[in-house]
């Protein structure tokens, strides 16, 4: 990619690496390199990630008036494709199918992952799921929410809703392939030394994840299926008037959706433990409490569904031992929290950019963490549920969570992946400006919550919209911000200064070769004597 | 300009406390408001001090610490024992909600897209308007037409979805006079924003002012025996002797023996169901495949209005004063003569 005309002195002897060692078409799309696979996730996933944001900057705007300015139909449509968009095409795959596709190989030594060949399978079938939901929103978009509750989905909506379906059915397949590869890489493909307790906290957290999504996935698989029976053959499965029943369809829902929101935020645990022990040249506070609580999240994760039904008429008693259920499940997250807090005490702490998300990360996560103990304790769970305080609970999680940590990751681990260096005062920058366009964009929806106003309405009672305004404006904030990080990580894979293999002065195999690396990461099968994170006798601490 | 600042002046951040429902809520709500904003200053304030105190000077190298068993308990043990008030508090409410009081007054909910159909036992009816008399707890018993809606009034804190093929109920005692929102919040397709309405709370003379027109076409009872007659079910069901199908007269709220051996109450989701769905449950001593499915030929507020016509046969039938520890009512088969039931003695306490 470097061109004589940029590097004149560097460019003698280009050293081969994963991304000149081939060219053209065919060496992307048939690829096996993990990291290949893992750039064209990259992309893939952030086309998805602006195609969500489009629609969520659109029914922003729709809402800075409260009799709206779109069509219902339009503004249903918009919310549901941001909704189907964002958790299945971008947050589930977001960290697993591209930075621990990247790094899970290399961090524990191995040439690649146990099936290079599946991987490939996976983004494949990734981008067929991710073209049939686009058909469905090109033919004129679905309107049942990313929730597909029946029997409004299976009965009664005259949108495209089979097309979407399929599209995340297909998308499910993809990240049960992604979660079996990291199970068996991790299980066999290990260095020598590579032992369970010195795997660095990204892997051990992607391995749990990968268990939630091979166990989880397939009762989504199932689940849809069933709907396209019912909206297809009129099976009685979910609709009471041909025999079924509608809360069946939530239990089997949410028996995979809520495992998958720790699909959705234990990666991005995984990248802030990495980046909390490098800018504090530290290893991780409590490592051995750190990996086992990225367990516990993954057993608990099964076991809380009922959280999401408590007003469907279920039993007082399976009410309250979901509630308890899902208190207990805050208790690891809490652990980990305090953990990355402790980390820093006594450390040498730097404010490079990916340190910034991190940060932005563990108080944004402590805020979506804590307002979800309102959802659990079962009477505030009834005045909140449906409204704007569960929007702002879980993007406070997802978005205040998930997306700065993919962005600190990425930000962490550019310079390994491209060989490239950002910009750093425009990344701390816009690292600043969606921190503040996060904030107020989603903390007046937890005042409007309490307020009682409901979610997904495309009209609203107009006391209600001054705080709808400053949540519309921090959204425009939130989308500029998001945009920056395009322009400088583009620029800088053809300007950026050359990385150097460990600019960091970061422990951990990935940063003891070459940036990028090659084909097959090592020249030869390294072999591990010392823990992740051994940061007192790393040399060269970089100040 | 002064529009818009005016405008912020009046800006709400709290909702009204309209019921006797929303005051333990809020002090719930509050509780947890205040456990989260010290939480979230603790470990900001942590984050700064250490950010800043261990911030990276040369010379200065970090100090290895490998962690502190006793230290992760604390930070797990100590954060569940305030969850577990905050479960503890949320139950206890939660068990309350549940539980209407047993002189509630009984209005009924039909969700249909996009209105809410709300029927009251003297025969009134209004869409999207609910009134109710302060100091009163009201029962509703909600139905839907079609896909699942939610009821909400979030003046009262409350709230409960309304999941068609059964009934969901919810009560609330109002506290304060005035008009407050009353929306749906399960989506539940286009025009979902526009399923709202209003709660209008009024001091019992008001209200009484208010109901004294009654319905036009009779009380809900009335409704449903016109109905009754309409549909042809008094052909079967005749009131005083045994036809082809039970006699309906003292059935509300007793317990009824079903030919498969199980004994299931009369409540109105058993009597809902008997009345779309007649073979799902069978009598002891009666055929199946007598009466027709009425499923899709009736109304959800049919359905109300006939079960408001069975619940008049058995008159003086609180709801929650029966239990079913009375014997089954024996519902003679066809051809015996019907023999009445005991008058029903109000269950001890639970």
């Amino acid at each position: 990619m470097a061109t004589l005309a940029h590097h004149s002195a560097e460019t003698e002897i280009e050293p081969v690496d994963y991304l000149n060692v081939e060219f053209g078409w065919k060496s992307w799309l048939l690829t096996t390199d993990h990291k290949r696979i893992a750039m064209l996730y990259l992309i893939s996933i952030t086309l998805m990630f602006f195609v969500g944001g489009a629609a969520a900057v659109a029914f922003r705007i729709n809402l800075l008036e409260p009799e709206g300015i779109f069509a219902p139909e339009t503004y249903n449509r918009l919310f549901s494709m941001h909704g189907i968009v964002m958790v299945f095409f971008f947050l589930v795959p977001s960290i697993p199918a591209t930075l621990a596709n990247f790094f899970i190989p290399i961090m524990i030594g191995a040439k690649d992952l146990a099936f290079p060949r599946v991987n490939l399978l996976s983004w494949y079938l990734y981008v067929i799921g991710a073209a049939f939901t686009m058909y469905a929103v090109l033919r004129g978009g679905v309107d049942t929410g990313w929730t597909f509750y029946t029997p409004y989905s299976s009965t009664y909506s005259n949108s495209y809703v089979l097309a979407a379906a399929f599209g995340v059915f297909t998308a499910g397949f993809s990240s049960i392939l992604t979660g079996l590869n990291f199970i068996v890489t991790v299980h066999k493909m290990r260095a020598p030394g590579m032992t369970w307790s010195r795997l660095p906290l990204f892997v051990w957290s992607n391995y749990a994840t990968g268990l939630i999504q091979v166990l989880g996935t397939p009762v989504l698989a199932i689940t849809l299926l069933l709907l396209a029976f019912e909206r297809i053959a009129k099976v009685g499965i979910f609709d009471p008037n041909i025999g079924g029943d509608p809360i069946l369809f939530q239990h089997l829902f949410w028996f995979y959706s809520h495992p998958a929101v720790y699909i959705m935020i234990l990666p991005g645990m995984g990248v802030i433990s990495e980046i909390m022990a490098c800018f504090s040249r530290k290893r991780v506070f409590g490592y051995n409490f750190v990996a086992f609580s990225s367990m516990a999240i993954a057993v608990l994760s099964f076991v809380v569904w009922g959280h999401h039904m408590f007003l469907t008429g279920e039993s007082m008693y399976t009410g309250i031992a979901f509630s308890i259920l899902s208190f207990l499940v805050a208790v690891p997250s809490a652990i980990k929290v305090f953990n990355w807090t402790a980390t820093m005490y006594k450390g040498s702490v730097s404010f490079d950019t990916p340190m910034l998300y991190a940060f932005g990360f563990i108080g944004l996560f402590t805020i979506g963490g804590l307002t979800g103990l309102f959802l659990a304790s079962l009477a505030t769970d009834v005045a909140t549920h449906g409204t704007y305080f569960i929007v702002a609970h879980f993007h406070y999680v997802m978005v205040g969570g998930m997306v700065m940590a993919f962005l600190g990751g990425v930000h962490f681990w550019w310079p390994k992946m491209t060989g490239r260096m950002y910009p750093e005062a425009w990344s701390k920058f816009a690292a600043l400006i969606i921190f503040l366009g996060f904030n107020l964009t989603f903390f007046p929806q937890f005042i409007l919550g309490y307020l009682g106003m409901p979610r997904r309405y495309h009209a609203y009672p107009p006391e209600f919209q001054m705080l709808n305004v400053l949540s519309t404006a921090g959204a425009s904030v939130l989308g500029i911000g998001y945009l920056i990080p395009i322009v400088y990580m583009l620029w800088s894979l053809k300007y950026g200064p050359k990385a150097g293999n460990n600019p960091w002065g970061a422990t951990g195999l990935e940063w003891k070769i070459q940036s990028p690396p090659t084909t097959f990461n090592f020249d030869e099968t390294p072999i591990v004597t010392e823990e992740a994170y051994n940061y007192g006798e790393a040399e060269g601490v970089h100040g | 300009m002064l529009a818009r600042l005016l405008f912020l002046a009046d800006l709400e951040l709290f909702p009204p406390a309209a019921s006797a429902q929303a005051g333990p809520i809020d002090d719930l709500y509050w509780f947890e408001v205040i456990v989260s904003a010290i939480m979230t200053v603790l470990i900001f304030a942590a984050i700064v001090l250490f950010a800043w105190k261990y911030r990276r000077r040369p010379g200065v190298e970090a100090v290895q610490i490998e962690g502190s068993t006793p230290l992760e308990l604390t930070w797990s043990i100590l954060p569940f024992l305030v969850m577990l008030v905050m479960f503890g508090w949320g139950a206890q409410l939660y068990f309350a909600a549940q539980q209407p009081p047993k002189d509630a007054m009984e209005i009924f909910v039909t969700g249909k897209q996009w209105m809410w159909k709300i029927q009251y036992p003297d025969g009134n009816r209004e869409i999207d308007e609910l009134h109710v008399p302060v100091g009163q707890p009201v029962k509703l018993t909600m139905a839907s037409e079609d896909v699942i809606h939610s009821f909400s009034i979030p003046a009262f804190r409350i709230r409960h979805d309304v999941v068609p093929g059964h009934y969901d109920s919810v009560w609330f005692t109002p506290t304060k006079p005035g008009r407050y929102h009353l929306f749906c919040t399960e989506y539940c397709g286009n025009q979902h924003a526009g399923m709202i309405g209003w709660v209008t709370v009024m001091d019992q003379r008001a209200y009484n002012n208010w109901a004294s027109g009654g319905g036009s076409q009779g009380t809900l009872a009335e409704q449903g025996e016109k109905l009754f007659q309409q549909f042809g079910c008094a052909t079967c069901h005749l009131l005083d002797q045994q036809g082809r199908c039970p006699v309906l007269r003292d059935l509300y709220n007793k317990p009824v023996q079903l030919s498969d051996g199980r004994t299931v109450l009369a409540d109105d989701a058993y009597l809902r169901e008997s009345i779309l769905e007649p073979n799902a449950k069978i009598v002891r001593g009666f055929e199946p495949n007598v009466m027709p499915n009425f499923r899709g030929q009736v109304s959800e507020e049919n359905v109300i209005q006939l079960i408001g016509y069975i619940k008049s046969l058995s008159p003086q039938t609180p709801a929650s004063q029966q239990g079913s520890q009375q014997p089954p009512v024996v519902l003679a088969p066809p051809g015996t003569p019907a023999k009445a039931s005991p008058k029903p003695k109000p269950a001890p306490g639970r």
